[in-house]
């Protein structure tokens, strides 16, 4: 199978602006170009967009609007986790063969169609994502004898992280206090708690060995791949405490990588909630079951930005199909050394983690310089 | 029949595999293992608390029954005091604005 790297990339501010879903997807392609000097449109194969809106026909429409005429084009849906399913369509796509150089572009308007899965009937009146989300938090507060006040340390942290990210949507520090005085949308959720739907587009030019060096002096390569998808039902998920379809993706992909938790330096990872981040963390491998939250709190304590460096979805905001776009962009700028104030010394080897529905599908890619 | 028109009468069934003999859950028309046609039966109001939680004065909960059936609802408490694997009983159900509504009772 061909290498593909991922080589340059584009990005928006994540705002709550009224803009229409094409105009947000073509600033983050002109992003891109503007980044990438060597690109012309003749180059471009495969465009990719990855969305939860209703418009239609979205990659043609985006590739019309840019002057590319690619071979391959379509549109992505896999709710939150569209953005990094579309990138493993277009890594597909080069690895056999079928092109060389794809353009993938996610991207969301902050009232996405997708935030609410009308399908799940199992959840009744309690369709909307904080439902699951408290269930979650609370049964993992119950099993690891975890309080509302230190669980709000990662929101805290990711704000905080977010504050350097000049495309995040919150540029708001806050303390534990300003959280936990938040307001309250359940008994055990804050609104500081919860990622925010927004609008923002995101974009990352992927291209086989051969091209790699025309884009780029540092290609980022797309090691290892995992993805699951245990259910499309929240009430599928038998314990409440872990991720089963994240454990099985990160198992794949570093499988297929031949790497381990101890080898990344950089990690982007679904906070869609805060309690999302400690049991990412645990069903990663990066930390032993119930000590999630001991190293978010640690990376805080010693302003160490390897969980989360742009502010994970909790501060800089959640455009459904543009997030796993943009937690792969900040892997591979942090790998590349273009992430500025939020750089991490020495960066090689990155991991991304994109969910969707209450993980009951997930996607972890890992990158290498 | 089938799940949806049964709920409408506020009634709670479950699908099995008429070919196999499998429970079907979340409601489909045909077996997610043999793809064979699926019959409809009543199903037991007895479950047992899987986790709660409460949105303004409204508490509900995710609540399992009989095959490993799990769905979320109101959960009705009359002063008692929620506990994990306590016995429920679903009092009430159906669909209102196209949306299933369940409504559990703490036992």
């Amino acid at each position: 199978m061909k290498q593909v790297a991922i080589t340059n990339f584009g990005n928006t501010k994540f705002s709550r602006d009224d803009i229409t879903i094409e105009s947000s997807l073509l600033s983050a392609t002109k992003s891109l170009f503007d980044q990438t000097p060597n690109l012309t449109q003749k180059d471009i194969d495969v465009v990719l967009v990855s969305t939860n809106e209703n418009s239609k026909y979205l990659s043609a429409i985006l590739s019309e609007l840019s002057g590319i005429t690619p071979k391959i084009s379509h549109t992505v849906e896999n709710l939150c986790s569209s953005g990094t399913n579309a990138i493993v369509s277009a890594y597909s796509y080069i690895a056999s063969g079928l092109g060389n150089v794809a353009l993938v572009v996610g991207g969301d308007r902050y009232d996405s169609p997708g935030q609410i899965l009308e399908w799940d009937k199992s959840r009744g009146e309690y369709k909307h994502p904080i439902f699951w989300a408290t269930l979650f938090t609370k049964s993992y507060k119950r099993k690891y004898n975890i309080s509302t006040e230190n669980l709000a340390i990662v929101s805290v942290k990711n704000h905080r992280n977010a504050k350097d990210n000049p495309n995040a949507y919150s540029n708001k520090t806050y303390t534990i206090d300003d959280v936990l005085n938040s307001k309250n949308l359940t008994e055990d959720l804050r609104i500081l708690d919860c990622s925010r739907p927004c609008t923002g587009s995101s974009a990352v030019l992927l291209t086989s060995e051969n091209f790699a060096r025309k884009f780029s002096d540092t290609p980022v390569w797309l090691k290892g791949i995992g993805q699951k998808t245990t259910s499309a039902s929240f009430t599928k998920n038998l314990d409440l405490t872990q991720m089963n379809s994240t454990k099985e993706a990160a198992k794949i992909a570093f499988d297929m990588s031949k790497l381990t938790s101890a080898d990344v330096d950089v990690v982007e990872i679904h906070d869609a909630f805060s309690v999302c981040e400690p049991m990412i963390l645990e069903d990663l491998n990066f930390a032993k079951k119930g000590e999630g939250l001991s190293l978010s709190k640690n990376m805080y304590d010693t302003f160490d930005r390897k969980i989360n460096p742009r502010g994970g979805l909790i501060g800089t905001g959640h455009p459904l199909g543009a997030t796993g776009v943009s937690q792969t962009v900040e892997v591979v700028q942090q790998i590349q050394g273009k992430a500025e104030k939020r750089q991490i010394e020495n960066a090689n080897i990155g991991l991304v983690h994109n969910m969707s529905a209450a993980a009951t599908s997930s996607t972890v890619l890992l990158l290498k310089s | 029949m089938n799940f949806e028109s049964e709920l409408k009468k506020g009634n709670f069934v479950i699908g099995t595999c008429t070919d196999c003999d499998r429970v079907v859950w979340p409601p489909s028309n045909l077996c997610n293992s043999c793809f064979g046609k699926i019959t409809w039966k009543k199903a037991s109001l007895m479950g047992k608390l899987i986790e709660y939680s409460k949105k303004n004065d409204m508490d509900f909960c995710l609540a399992e029954f009989e095959n490993g059936i799990r769905i979320m609802g109101d959960l009705i408490l009359k002063s008692k005091k929620p506990k994990i694997g306590a016995q429920i009983k679903l009092e009430k159900c159906g669909i209102s604005d196209g949306c299933y509504s369940f409504v559990m009772e703490l036992k």
